[in-house]
């Protein structure tokens, strides 16, 4: 047996030049980045304040953070896709066949699982222990470990650029293709144990969440009092505890048949390759609502607050929310229609997927109802919201089109189906992270990102997406297939060219939300929010200074109604000055840095490499080196540190003083009734 | 139960001296009053830390729950899958799995034991219940790997059918939850031993005793949906 196991020099393709030079820059990129951070002297800073902190809110912010790199990356794919469709026409394009399908596999795996998981993940993490009016959530260095190991997923993903190759089988690998007679490389086995380590540190997070929403919430916050989004983030979360599972099941299956010869899914020995299908949609369907639902409640945070009003219809909301989370689990069999299950079983799932657009039909009609009578305000976030609303009612009808059996033997497979999946996950899901990322920002870094670029990337990306996706419907309604490397159809050339285009306004969108980042950066000192906040919120988390000190609240809130800053802040207003006088301020206690996280994913990223190569003496160290980490943050003696009563104090008292500021402006701007 | 009471606030108790718990439901008893008013709606603040771990680890077994339920759900759809191969009736041994079953429920009940023995903050009897609850789950495997080393050596492995990959699959899950769970008792009495009853590791024993049930209540569905129903089986 060879000490490497299956790698050699031949694993990394000198013979490619595409693949070669992108990661030599990405390569010159990393390292550029980690000299300038050890030659400014960064490094002690970013191991304490960040790489080993359990602060849900710094977490908060590293998730986004990994979630807007992976969105570049996935995007270069989706660049060279359209490109390659655009140019393909009776040619053979600039991409070789097995890239291709490296591109799109990669592409679908790194913008769910990387980027809009990572997203919301995000900011759930940023808010949802803010908005619950407590100090974190439930445990915070199993937090800490969720979020290293998501990104020990992203780098083996990313790792396969240049060492092997990338799964070919599209973002979930069906078999018989992805079993090892027909994908012998080790591009599954990348993607197996990439999604099966990032799997845990998700699974993680569900359990966490689920925990701190059910069991830490500020004193007086009923469960009809939560606000929207912690609602949302508690079904998401709920549906991730109960989903996850299965996926962390069909990817083992799948690999016990590659790596020791099972017969699951394979064409011989009895195996039904039909149910991995089942299996991998029965934890996919519920993901795609993982990832909506969460957009949902940023959508309602931020409709409420830029319309001045109280969300329309809380409990139908609240009802609308949950009934999803349930329905989600009843629809799975329409990714499969075609499979052959029989006219009754299909019946039954596309009446249950038709279902599923009556609650998010109430949400629709619940936001316009906000707007309606309310005194709009129409910055950057509230424009993603309802470019949202716009395009999301578009993407739903063709979903429900295709929740149609007898519709979906046509659409089935084609671009149709792929314009809509793009419809409501750019439109639904990555519109709602922007939206949340322009809502939240001032939350998380005390200053507000610069309105006029955030409103040219709205418009950028919205206009981008309807050039390049809208011919996606036609296309499919033409014939054309998915995945094409490709073609000779001379009647898709136009509309391959137009979303060729619409791929470049997308770029451009990109281009100014980078520049309104470094614009942003660079102008912080003129646009602080010293206030706490920017937008007159009516939610807790805008009852702190921005950004929170560690402890978040110097004393926990007492909750009264749904909308306790909102209420808090009219009472002060009639009154003239903050109502709650300066409480006694104590010693807090707040959970101590760990390494734990950053240490077991490292030990993750060697044990999941080790696999992929079958480096096996590797496999044992990288396994009793993760337990190693966990015995010792086991052994340690000290949990907690004390932040000081005086320290409590100063930071409160300015966060008072600020607020007493805020109020004078508001009371001059806005007479009381 | 007075020496487990080193541990509550000042204040805790009423005038008897004996914690209350007058529905005798979801609480031990030596919950504060407190705590007992934390755990319904939620309304009354953050709940006390052991209960949070407790909860936690209580939505973690459910989701182990769930991935034990897609490897019944895979059993049962390719249990009929011999591909020419032996069938369960051919292959298994009741005997041998009612001993098994046997060494795992007393092994529960050491373990019940030992969480009575820490209750009582007596390390002895803790780590002697601990080590007869070890020792069972470590026969459960002896026996559990001496069934799989027949059936390999019988020509029947998990790579002979579809049927034989589930089967060992499912149950060989459930063998390695057990071995997870040794090394976690056996780190278990090591901080018991090196660090003493202190509270942060009495609520991860708390999440240890939780495991080590389920796995039970697990096995108890292994042992009828794949070993009583494999007996009468075509």
């Amino acid at each position: 047996m060879h000490l490497l196991g299956q790698l050699s020099w031949q694993a990394i393709p000198f013979d490619e030049p595409l693949p070669m030079i992108a990661g030599g820059v990405v390569l010159l990129c990393v390292v550029a980045v980690l000299l300038w951070v050890w030659l400014k002297g960064y490094v002690p800073y970013l191991w304490r304040e960040w790489i080993t902190s359990v602060d849900h809110k710094r977490i908060g912010v590293m998730y986004c953070a990994l979630a807007l790199v992976m969105l570049l990356r996935g995007f270069i794919d989706a660049i060279m896709m359209r490109t390659q469709q655009a140019m393909a026409f009776h040619a053979a394009g600039y991409l070789p066949a097995s890239h291709f399908d490296q591109i799109f596999s990669a592409h679908g795996t790194i913008m769910i699982f990387f980027m809009a998981m990572p997203f919301m993940i995000g900011l759930m993490n940023l808010v949802v222990p803010l908005q619950l009016g407590v100090r974190d959530v439930a445990f915070p260095t199993l937090n800490s470990v969720s979020f290293w190991l998501t990104a020990a997923g992203a780098l083996l993903v990313n790792l396969s650029l240049v060492i092997g190759s990338f799964s070919r089988t599209g973002w979930l690998p069906y078999p018989p293709l992805s079993e090892l007679t027909y994908s012998p490389d080790v591009g599954v086995d990348y993607y197996c144990w990439a999604i099966e380590i990032s799997g845990i540190g998700t699974l993680i997070t569900g359990i966490n969440f689920v925990t701190t929403i059910l069991k830490l919430r500020a004193p007086g916050m009923h469960y009809t009092r939560m606000p929207m989004f912690c609602w949302t983030a508690l079904a998401s979360n709920l549906l991730i505890v109960a989903a996850f599972p299965i996926l962390t099941v069909s990817l083992a299956l799948l690999l016990l048949d590659r790596y020791a010869g099972f017969h699951f899914f394979t064409n011989l020995g009895g195996g039904n390759a039909m149910m991995f299908m089942n299996l991998i949609w029965a934890w996919g369907h519920p993901e795609v609502y993982i990832l909506i639902l969460p957009a949902f409640g940023v959508y309602s945070e931020v409709v409420s607050t830029f319309s001045g009003k109280p969300l329309f219809g809380y409990r139908s909301m609240v009802i609308a929310t949950m009934a999803i989370c349930l329905i989600s689990f009843m629809v799975w069999l329409h990714h499969f229609f075609t499979m052959g299950a029989g006219a009754d079983v299909n019946a039954f799932f596309g009446i249950a997927s038709m279902i599923i657009a009556v609650p998010t039909g109430v949400k629709i009609f619940n936001w316009l109802f906000t707007m309606y009578g309310g005194r709009v305000r129409f910055s950057a976030a509230m424009l993603w919201s309802l470019g949202f609303m716009v395009s999301f009612v578009i993407g739903g009808m063709t979903g429900v089109m295709l929740a149609e059996p007898t519709a979906d033997f046509e659409l089935h497979n084609s671009l149709f189906l792929v314009a809509h999946f793009h419809n409501v996950i750019i439109t639904g899901v990555l519109f709602g992270a922007f939206a949340g990322y322009s809502y939240w920002f001032p939350k998380a870094f005390g200053f507000v990102l610069d309105e006029r670029l955030g409103k040219w990337a709205f418009w950028l990306w919205f206009i981008g997406f309807w050039v390049a996706w809208a011919p996606g419907y036609v296309l499919g309604l033409e014939g054309m297939t998915r995945r094409l490397q490709h073609y000779d159809v001379a009647a898709w050339r136009p509309w391959l060219l137009v979303a060729a285009v619409g791929v470049l306004i997308i770029l451009a969108a990109i281009i100014v939300q980078v520049a309104q980042l470094v614009v942003s950066i660079r102008t912080r000192a003129s646009r602080r929010d010293l206030t706490g906040d920017p937008w007159n919120g009516r939610n807790l988390e805008w009852s702190i200074a921005s950004p929170p000190p560690p402890f978040n609240y110097a004393v926990l809130p007492h909750v009264e109604n749904q909308e306790p800053y909102w209420d808090m802040k009219q009472r002060a207003l009639e009154a003239g000055h903050l109502q709650t006088p300066e409480p006694a301020y104590g010693p807090i206690e707040m959970p101590r840095n760990s390494a734990t996280g950053f240490v077991c994913a490292f030990f993750a990223v060697v044990t999941g490499f080790a696999l992929i190569w079958r480096i096996w003496w590797l496999v044992a160290l990288g396994l009793v080196g993760a337990y190693a980490t966990f015995v010792r943050f086991a052994w340690r003696d000290v949990e907690e540190q004390v932040i000081p009563a005086d320290e409590v104090a100063r930071l409160e008292r300015a966060n008072r003083a600020a607020r007493s500021q805020a109020l004078a402006v508001l009371a001059e701007r806005v007479p009381t009734p | 139960m007075s020496t487990s009471t080193d541990a509550l606030p000042p204040g805790a108790l009423p005038q008897g001296g004996r914690p209350v718990d007058p529905s005798h439901l979801g609480h031990r008893n030596d919950a504060t009053a407190a705590e007992r008013e934390y755990t319904g709606a939620g309304a009354g603040g953050p709940a006390p830390k052991r209960i949070v771990v407790g909860y936690g680890f209580w939505i973690f077994i459910l989701s182990d729950v769930i991935l034990f339920a897609t490897l019944f759900a895979t059993y049962a759809v390719l249990a009929g899958n011999r591909a020419g191969g032996p069938g369960p009736h051919a292959l298994f041994d009741l005997r041998n799995t009612a001993e098994e079953t046997v060494l795992l429920l007393f092994s529960s009940f050491a373990c019940g034991m030992a969480s009575l023995a820490v209750a009582r903050r007596n390390l002895l009897w803790t780590q002697v219940t601990l080590l007869i609850t070890g020792l069972l789950g470590a026969g459960f495997l002896v026996l559990e790997s001496g069934e799989f080393a027949r059936m390999v050596s019988r020509g029947a492995g998990p790579t002979h059918s579809a049927f034989l990959s589930a089967f060992f699959t499912l149950v060989g899950c459930h063998g390695l939850h057990v071995t997870a769970g040794l090394l976690w008792l056996g780190t278990m009495m090591a901080q018991f031993w090196a660090k003493g009853f202190r509270q942060n590791i009495r609520h991860r024993f708390l999440c240890f005793t939780l495991f080590w049930h389920a796995l039970d209540i697990i096995w108890v569905g292994i042992f009828s949906l794949v070993y009583l129903i494999g007996e009468v089986l075509p």
